[in-house]
């Protein structure tokens, strides 16, 4: 690309040609006030009007996100006439939106009121009549309520880019245009995966998890033996919302913190994640040696098995039929840990702490219970965990570091913690079933190729003792698409293949802390570029740390199979850990209103 | 989902293969659909999804941007009111609220025989004409509201049916 010269409020600069004049002042220190424009182009329909620039060579007032910019323009961002002309736009979003801003979950993260401030935007500059509101709270993870939609698009956007999905759409025209899966359907009956992308990418409180908090308050005010546990990728996100760096692992913090807002046990989910390799290794290597159904396809994300369910039910031999890491060990909990602690079940309530708003979803599957019981009972975020914690006044940054509890699954081994970056589960397992079939630790211990934190396939050919096993991994289901699609025509030459649901893995979930340069002002670089890459560091750095780093060299694992267990794959395994799949029709038959 | 007989099917397929070549295929396939069988539901939108590539939301946006698209079956005679601004100066809105009157439905609605939809129309460009009518293609030029009952009687004549 070659450069040309521009001058934005009269000083000289030279940028790329071809960039949107928004990009291009970001390029030269500037962040225009925008909405829908969005990580690079990912979204921008200049439909806001909010990032109005004054331009040379243009008619007018210049969209800046999708305006070009040309060889000798001059740009004035702070003229009197785009500041008047950008405050009125936002006044203009502010008449058709629900200021009910001090009962909006999104309070504080609010993009459209971040812009109001800055741009000095009034409410009740225009009065007029409002759209009519949708409102859909049927599924499990999302809520929808359109009376604070903006209509920017990011959502259909991001949908359409993560998954190939388009579940979101624009419905009607003019005035009573709103965003909604096709016939303004709930989230639950449509093909929607639930994994919360759309949520992450939202200005405004239109798209958010189905908060469980209030659920969490009653079982503890019920003096149930409330009982938290958190997902790895967690303590890499969870000090972005306490003005820590991104990328800054805060375990200790959140262990202390959780404590201290009354659960009567903290574990860590990286227990669960040892034995799901423990069983899923067993299964890949029975699968492997007796002929059976391959590539076998790893089963921890519950957007993905959604969005099999939903596409590619004649592919559901193919998972693994192991439940997910905090579904086994909410299991356990209620099994194991309620023995020997001599406690009924029916009074466990279980907690996990998740990256992620499918596994809202995941905890009330019918295939999952044991004995009618619930594995977990509750699931919340990350940025659900953030408020609990600053509701309740601690002050997070002051905590001490503390360990999480040790009784009988405190024990946790790097394999486990790297379970929350794309690779990590297919890395974990390959450590072990290069044990199990050769009987000693594979030197490297590390398995770079499969290594990444963005969506796409990685693939490699992993050499245990002569036998090559071929692995695949994918992120976000539209790479995921052309692996299964892959298998379906029968041209698939892998054994196993790693699937997450959102790009990246566990560390960019639909639940984790939103990624806004305007939230995070202290960041060096464009963070849209590097969060993944920094929360995915913070894990691999624990795993380095850690002493133990192979799952079935956890001690307590190794306890658990020979206390209560038996073996990996063993009926009682089977009973607790493992579950099954069932094809589902995507638009299913609703009664119409 | 109500599943679709296997004859429409065919033909749905027939009509996205028609537009395989085009870029942006997507007007002219539910173009002819709409006047294949009068209306896009849902079942149908899904199968122009899958030979697409074009999200089901996204073909249901366009459906329901459009008035001339329906997902609800239309009458066998679809009456247009134009309402643009010519007709409405010239007195389309009289015009309309008169076949409403004796047809006993709204605008956007569908007689319970099936004979006839009322639709109200945008601008259809024959402003020379206003008030304008089309019904089933048929241009009805300078509609007065004293002639609406013959224009419904024709019809009905011609069904069989007494006014």
């Amino acid at each position: 690309m070659s450069k040309i010269n521009i001058k934005i409020e009269g000083v000289a600069h030279q940028v790329e040609d071809g960039m949107t004049i928004l990009e291009a002042a970001k390029a030269c220190g500037y962040e225009i006030p925008s909405l829908c424009a969005f990580n690079h182009g990912e979204c921008n329909r200049g439909s806001c009007r909010v990032c109005l620039v004054e331009a040379t060579g243009a008619r007018g007032l210049v969209a800046s996100c999708v305006y070009p910019v040309s060889e000798g323009m001059e740009i004035r961002i702070s003229s009197p006439k785009a500041v008047e002309a950008r405050r009125r736009s936002v006044e203009l979003l502010l008449s058709n939106h629900n200021m009910n801003c001090q009962q909006c979950e999104k309070n504080g993260k609010c993009e459209l009121l971040h812009v109001a401030s800055i741009t000095g935007a009034r409410e009740g500059a225009f009065k007029g009549v409002h759209s009519e509101t949708h409102i859909d709270r049927l599924a499990p993870a999302l809520v929808r309520d359109t009376s604070k939609c903006i209509l920017c698009g990011r959502c259909i956007e991001r949908c359409k880019n993560a998954h190939g999905l388009g579940i979101l759409g624009y419905e009607n025209r003019g005035f009573r245009t709103f965003v909604s899966p096709a016939e303004n359907r709930s989230f639950a009956d449509s093909p929607c995966i639930q994994c919360g992308q759309c949520v992450n990418v939202c200005p405004t409180g239109a798209l958010m998890e189905h908060s469980e908090i209030s659920k969490v308050d009653a079982a503890l005010a019920a003096g149930k033996h409330v009982i938290i546990q958190a997902a790895p990728a967690v303590r890499a996100a969870l000090g972005e919302e306490f003005g820590y760096p991104i990328g800054t692992p805060v375990t200790g913090k959140m262990i202390a913190a959780m404590r201290r807002l009354g659960f009567e046990r903290v574990y860590d989910v990286n227990f669960g994640a040892d034995l799901t390799i423990m069983e899923e290794g067993t299964e890949l290597l029975h699968r492997i040696t007796s002929g059976g159904v391959l590539p076998m396809i790893t089963s921890c994300s519950p957007g993905w098995i959604n969005y099999a369910e939903y596409t590619y039910g004649d592919l559901l031999p193919h998972l693994s039929s192991c439940k997910s890491p905090h579904q086994m060990q909410g299991a356990i909990i209620k099994s194991y840990w309620a023995r020997t602690n001599g406690i009924d079940p029916r009074d466990i309530f279980v907690v996990s702490v998740m990256p992620c708003v499918a596994k809202k979803y995941e905890k009330d599957r019918e295939q999952l219970k044991v004995n009618g019981l619930n594995d977990v009972d509750a699931v919340i975020t990350t940025r659900e965990l953030a408020k609990m914690i600053k509701r309740s006044g601690i002050i997070f940054n002051r905590l001490p570091d503390e360990d999480w509890d040790q009784d009988i699954m405190g024990d946790y081994t790097g394999a486990a913690v790297i379970f929350g970056v794309t690779g990590g589960v297919m890395e974990a397992a390959l450590r072990t079933v290069y044990f199990k079939l050769t009987g000693k630790e594979y030197g490297r211990i590390k398995f770079e190729e499969v290594r990444g934190h963005d969506a796409g396939i990685r693939e490699a050919t992993i050499d245990i003792n002569g036998t090559k096993v071929n692995v695949a991994i994918a992120s976000g289901m539209k790479s995921a698409k052309v692996l299964l699609d892959e298998i379906r025509a029968g041209t698939s030459k892998y054994h196993f293949i790693e699937i997450m649901g959102c790009p990246g893995g566990c560390i960019n979930g639909g639940g984790q802390p939103y990624v806004r340069s305007c939230f995070l002002p202290n960041e060096s670089d464009d963070i849209m570029d590097t969060y993944k890459e920094k929360r995915a560091k913070a894990l691999y750095s624990e795993d380095e740390r850690l002493e133990l780093r192979q799952s079935h060299n956890n001690p307590q694992i190794i306890e658990l199979y020979e206390k209560f267990l038996d073996e990996p794959n063993s009926h009682k395994a089977h009973e607790l850990l493992h579950t099954t799949y069932a094809a589902k029709e995507g638009f299913n038959e609703v009664a119409k209103a | 989902m109500a599943k679709l007989n296997e004859k429409a099917v065919a033909t749905i397929l027939e009509i996205c293969g028609r537009y395989k070549d085009e870029k942006t295929p997507l007007m002219m396939i539910l173009s002819d659909i709409q006047n294949e069988y009068g209306y896009i539901p849902l079942e149908v939108q899904q199968i122009v999804s899958e030979q697409t590539g074009i999200s089901v939301a996204e073909i249901y946006g366009v459906v329901t941007f459009y008035s001339f698209f329906s997902l609800e079956p239309k009458g066998k005679y679809v009456i247009g009111c134009c309402l643009g601004t010519a007709c409405y100066v010239k007195g389309a809105q009289q015009v309309i609220d008169k076949f409403s009157e004796i047809l006993g439905i709204r605008p956007g609605q569908t007689s319970k025989d099936g004979m006839f939809t009322l639709d109200a129309l945008r601008c259809i460009g024959a402003c020379g004409i206003a008030p304008a009518v089309t019904i089933n293609g048929t241009v009805y030029p300078k509609v007065s509201v004293d002639k609406v009952p013959g224009i419904v009687a024709e019809y009905k004549a011609k069904e069989g049916v007494s006014a």
